[in-house]
């Protein structure tokens, strides 16, 4: 019963804190460009403009448009509770691990993806066809570089990886981790459409991979979507902080260690969320055909991470 | 129980073979066969059931005199009952959906003989895993070769069928041969029975052994379709009636499998680690191979087939890690190798039935074969879309689907070995789990092509606009995998058990796979529960759901026409095809591809600076096969030019070869022993 | 680093808005309560170009940046009218783009708004008699307001949608 209280309580904090560091890092971003920008709290507004909109669907769309943003939002949810945001004691190890997260995110991609291409429009294809192909890049990628961490620590389960982390500080220490951190980082950055695989607020289609997928979506159904995609950048860089650099977390379920845990995952973010506000900023967006390139080096940099576990043993 | 079980097999593929030939009219002929056919599966799966239920194996021995090797026995143990039961789940969908898919050859002369084929066919899928000794085990190897090559040759729609019976007839005898080497090498002077050339196994000389190994991947990886020795597969499955591709794909390749797992696990004494390192190497370029070609094609049936491919790839992966810990001496790792291997080999026959069915589905639609010719079937084929689906997300092995289930239990053995094994595997084994991991993302992108193309969308051609659902007995047996993909994606525990037990028997410690509900690795600290994550899953879309209902109202929807940047006509013409919605996946794996170009410009007669028309066409072909056949094709065009040199017309000639070969035969006999 | 060395010294460059109503901004018919109390804090912008000769382009293309800044406001800008809360159409609406912009309209969920920016926006302007020009584009799809002024300045623009959000005042034509 504490168990399913626990992971309720992560998962429902992810989910409700997203649009706000979806926020941070676009007020950041605002202020970096010399303007005042909306404030942290704007993507709230937004989404409960977005709920209360009519929809339009298209003619030419079939049960699947209908059905892709409900299933894109269960599979995000059900990732958001695999992932140790607060504690390291994480009941939901025993549901799944990091393979399972891997794989629930790819299912809300696919989800999206036969979405997009259900109107039969243009955009809506090659939207699919450019987010198939980045997925199928970042997923492995995503997957084998906390596969690094787990290699060391021994097992899979993430609440697992960031409490043996946590306590053995010197794994830190190894080649793996730094090379397995920034392929993670760069692995975010295209699974989350971000700069400088993907410009998240560009308006120009042949230049869109996610946006162009929903292009198509109206009212409630894009709220899910815009949701959703906050809930998944807010879960790799929760990811990112927990598992890579989990001090902070907490280790038992005592009021004082979830302050703790809590007031350590909100640093991480604002300064995860700062460097990537800061990346945005600084570095263009690379032409589409230049991505797989960049895939492949986070590919190779979480390879020779994998490879390196056995350093630590 | 089990011998009622065998005699109903026995009858129901007896009569079955000789009732279309006998009865009045072609629809009873049909009927008829079917039925028997998919009796006799059925029935075949109750024995292989049977077997695995009592652990202990069942034999069956004809008279052994029959023949200077022997006579037909029967020996099915746990492992051949495990594919026997694949072959009876495959046969069964395969043979109900051939009811009414069959009906337009009804008219054709040759017709009935297709149902007779396929009894037969059947009768030697069920006969390989059973088999007790060489001759029963070849028997049933040819009688499966004969039966597909009639039923690949005979349809007559496909007009690449003669080439592609050619090419398939040759590997699959040029694996007979070798496999009958392996087993004359392998029971050397002794009886031609598993049982005896088990106990001469050991007496083997290294050199010997490591000849049967080569023999024996040879033969069984040639039937199974791992790289370079797949090529007949592209060819041949997609000429083949669909729901013979469905058996050839779901239940064929795995006897290969199960032939490189009797040889490697059961006759076979333990060998070096490395033949599991070759084994495992060559799974892992086979997958990439298969999968990296699906994406790329455009043809239903042959996108069907490289997926076949790549998933015998990831088979060969499990039973490749497996021989290599067992070489390493970590006998529990190689159980859970093992059990994947087996886990993934049923979870492929059961979605890629489904995946052929559905295909069949599609072109008896619309009588089109490629994709680009499909769109908006969702609408005019609900049923079949609703049910390809199904099986495009187990291909793409998304939870809570069985291809997950199988995929996650390969990354688990990987990383069990990486973490606990010696230095060296903690640097190969995370590569080859990259590469499984790749694979897995590529598929995904393969399966929603495969779906999307098909359909979504609008409808690209007359053929698919005019398309109408397919006969209900077809969809009814194709349910039947589909079902299946549903349970054994949900609850994997029970069968994970089972086949952990079946490892247990080849001498490998029982690995404790299943946790609960869920399935788990202890060595890896890990645990999945499928059955939760569904709950999960369905419980949050349908609170999401509940609190939008107000939402999706008619008060709140309109229905408009698809936004297109304000043309005035919405067409198919600018939909995304089936080849550019995999080129983006082209320009990046270019090497491999190695499309070609070719374009073509006409221009006005008077001037060349008014152009009238740009044609432009790119292939992808594989490139491996002119590179690497090319030249055993010339080399054996040259070998038997040079053979015709004996053909001189004199009968002196003629009568000097006769002592000749006997001499040499001697010679090679005295040098074996 | 340049860049951030630079973007410090720089600074916020967004200047204040001036106060009160803009006489190039009004209102053409009756806002609707509830569509203004949604967008009060976010708007979707998704801007059209009736066939106008980009002058008015400019300037709003000088809303989204630092000076005139118009995220401050809650406003952003959208591709595709799926998305947006209000159409933001310039230029008179010439022979092809008149059925595109209606389907644009049409395409755009309710509840919706529409701001008619420049001179050309209500009576076709320079272009009025020309061949190519259907009509102003009150002709084509219901108008809720309009900025006069060719092109108007981006404080005008902003302070036209805002008028129609009933953020600021703004005379009522009718």
């Amino acid at each position: 019963m504490i168990d399913a209280g626990v992971v309720t309580a992560q998962t429902l904090l992810l989910l409700l804190a997203a649009p706000a560091v979806a926020g941070y890092v676009r007020w950041l971003k605002a202020r970096l460009q010399g303007r005042r920008g909306a404030g942290m709290l704007q993507p709230y507004f937004e989404l409960r403009r977005t709920f209360a909109k009519h929809m339009v669907i298209a003619d030419s769309a079939s049960w699947i448009f209908h059905l892709a943003p409900f299933v894109l939002m269960a599979a995000t949810v059900a990732a958001a509770t695999l992932v140790p945001v607060v504690s390291a004691v994480q009941p939901a190890d025993r549901l799944g691990d990091l393979f399972v997260l891997a794989a629930l995110l790819m299912l809300g991609t696919v989800w999206l993806a036969l979405g997009g291409l259900d109107p039969g429009t243009a955009f809506g294809g090659m939207g699919s066809s450019r987010e198939m192909t980045v997925a199928a890049l970042t997923e492995p990628t995503l997957a084998i570089s906390v596969l690094a961490l787990a290699l060391a620590t021994g097992s899979t389960s993430l609440g697992a990886i960031a409490g043996r982390v946590a306590a053995t500080p010197a794994f830190a220490l190894g080649p793996g981790h730094s090379l397995a951190l920034a392929a993670f980082l760069i692995a975010l950055l295209a699974e989350t459409g971000r700069l400088p695989v993907d410009n998240p607020a560009t308006h120009l289609e042949l230049t869109m991979i996610h946006e162009a997928m929903i292009l198509e979506y109206s009212g409630p159904y894009l709220g899910l979507i815009l949701w959703a995609s906050a809930v998944k950048m807010t879960l790799l860089l929760v990811l990112a902080a927990n598992v890579f650099l989990p001090w902070g977390l907490a280790t038992s379920l005592g009021p004082w260690a979830i302050a703790v845990g809590l007031a350590a995952i909100a640093a991480k973010l604002v300064v995860l969320g700062g460097l990537l506000a800061l990346l945005e900023t600084r570095l263009a967006k690379l032409r589409l055909f230049r991505v797989p390139e960049l895939l492949a080096v986070s590919f190779t940099l979480a390879l020779i991470a994998a490879a390196s576990s056995f350093y630590t043993r | 129980m089990e011998t009622i079980a065998f005699l109903v097999v026995a009858a129901a593929f007896a009569s079955g073979s000789v009732l279309p030939a006998v009865l009045p009219s072609a629809r009873a002929a049909r009927v008829a066969g079917s039925l028997s056919a998919a009796i006799g599966a059925a029935a075949a799966a109750v024995l292989g059931v049977a077997v695995l239920a009592s652990g202990t194996p069942w034999t069956l021995a004809g008279p052994q005199a029959l023949t200077p090797i022997g006579g037909p026995l029967l020996v099915l143990d746990t492992l051949g009952a495990v594919f026997l039961c694949v072959m009876g789940l495959t046969g069964v969908p395969a043979a109900l959906y051939a009811i009414a898919y069959l009906r337009p050859a009804d008219s054709h002369p040759r017709g009935r003989l297709t149902h007779t084929l396929l009894n037969g066919f059947l009768a030697g899928l069920c006969l390989v895993p059973a088999a007790g000794n060489v001759l029963t085990f070849l028997f049933g190897w040819e009688l499966m070769a004969v039966t597909s090559y009639l039923l690949v040759v005979a349809d007559p729609a496909a007009d690449d069928a003669p080439a592609a019976g050619l090419w398939y007839a040759a590997m699959t005898h040029a694996g007979f041969l070798a496999l009958l080497a392996a087993c004359l090498i392998l029971a050397g002077d002794g009886p031609l029975d598993f049982a005896s050339m088990r106990g001469a196994a050991s007496a083997l000389s290294p050199a010997a052994a490591g000849s049967v190994f080569a023999l024996g991947l040879f033969a069984f990886g040639s039937k199974a379709g791992l790289v370079p020795v797949h090529v007949w597969l592209p060819r041949a499955h997609p000429a083949a009636p669909s729901h013979v591709s469905a058996l050839m794909s779901g239940a064929m390749v795995k006897l290969g499998v199960y032939g490189a797992l009797r040889l490697f696990f059961d006759l076979l004494p333990a060998g070096p680690a490395w033949w599991g390192g070759v084994i495992l190497a060559a799974g892992i370029v086979t997958a990439l191979t298969g999968v990296l070609y699906s994406v790329a094609e455009s043809h239903l049936k042959r996108l069907l087939a490289y997926s076949t491919i790549e998933n015998v790839g990831l088979i060969f992966v499990g039973l490749g890690f497996a021989m290599l810990m067992r070489g390493y001496g970590y006998p529990d790792l190689a159980a859970i190798g093992v059990v994947v291997c087996l886990l993934h080999t049923i979870n492929h026959a059961v979605y890629k039935t489904l995946l052929f069915l559905e295909a069949g589905a599609v072109v008896h639609a619309t009588h089109a074969t490629s994709l680009e010719a499909y769109g908006g079937l969702i609408r005019r084929m609900p049923q079949t879309a609703i049910l390809c689906l199904i099986g495009a997300l187990s291909l793409a092995a998304l939870p809570p689907l069985n291809g997950f289930t199988s995929e996650w239990l390969t990354f688990q053995a990987l990383v069990a070995g990486a973490r606990h094994t010696v230095p060296e595997l903690a640097i190969w084994l995370p590569l080859a789990l990259a590469g499984v991991a790749l694979v897995a993302g590529l598929a995904a992108v393969s399966a929603v092509r495969l779906f999307g193309i098909t359909f979504l969308a609008l409808p690209r051609t007359p053929a698919a606009e005019t398309a109408t659902e397919v006969p209900r007995s077809m969809l009814a047996a194709a349910a039947l995998p589909a079902l299946a993909c549903l349970a054994l994606g949900i609850l994997p525990g029970p069968l994970v058990t089972r086949l952990a037990g079946v490892a247990g028997d080849f001498g490998l410690p029982i690995a404790r796979l299943q946790d609960g509900l869920g399935i788990g690795l202890p060595l890896a600290g890990s645990r999945f529960v499928p059955m939760a994550l569904a709950l999960v899953l369905v419980g949050c879309a349908g609170i999401v759901a509940l609190a939008l209902r107000a939402r999706l109202g008619a008060a709140t929807v309109r229905v408009d026409a698809a936004w297109n940047c304000g043309r005035a006509v919405q067409s198919a013409r600018t939909e995304y095809t089936a080849a550019a919605f995999a080129e983006p996946l082209k320009r990046v794996f270019v090497g491999f591809y190695r499309p070609t170009q070719q374009i073509k410009v006409e221009v006005h007669p008077v001037s060349p600076y008014f152009v009238q028309s740009i044609g432009y066409r790119t292939r992808v072909t594989p490139w491996m096969e002119p590179k690497l056949y090319g030249p055993i094709l010339a080399a054996v065009r040259w070998t038997s030019l040079q053979a015709r040199r004996l053909q001189t017309g004199s009968i002196h000639v003629y009568l000097a070869l006769l002592p000749a070969a006997l001499v040499f035969l001697l010679f090679v006999s005295r040098w074996i022993r | 680093m340049r860049l951030f060395a630079k973007i410090r010294k720089t600074g916020i460059r967004t200047e204040p808005l001036p106060p009160g109503p803009a006489a190039c901004v009004s209102l053409a018919r009756e806002i609707d309560a509830h569509a203004r109390a949604l967008f009060g804090r976010a708007l979707a912008i998704r801007q059209v170009d009736a066939g106008s000769c980009n002058g008015c382009e400019l300037e709003i293309a000088g809303l989204a940046g630092p000076v005139y800044d118009m995220e401050r406001f809650g406003m952003h800008f959208v591709a595709s009218p799926r998305h947006a809360d209000l159409l933001l159409v310039t230029g008179p609406v010439t022979r092809n783009m008149a059925v595109p912009l209606r389907k644009t309209y049409d395409a755009t969920p309710d509840p919706k708004l529409v701001v008619a920016v420049g001179d050309c926006a209500r009576t076709c302007g320079v272009f009025a008699k020309s061949y190519a020009v259907v009509g102003p584009v009150g002709a084509i799809v219901p108008v809720d307001a309009y900025v006069d002024g060719c092109p108007p300045e981006p404080a005008d623009i902003l302070r036209g949608i805002l008028a129609v959000l009933g953020r600021t005042g703004a005379r009522r034509d009718r």
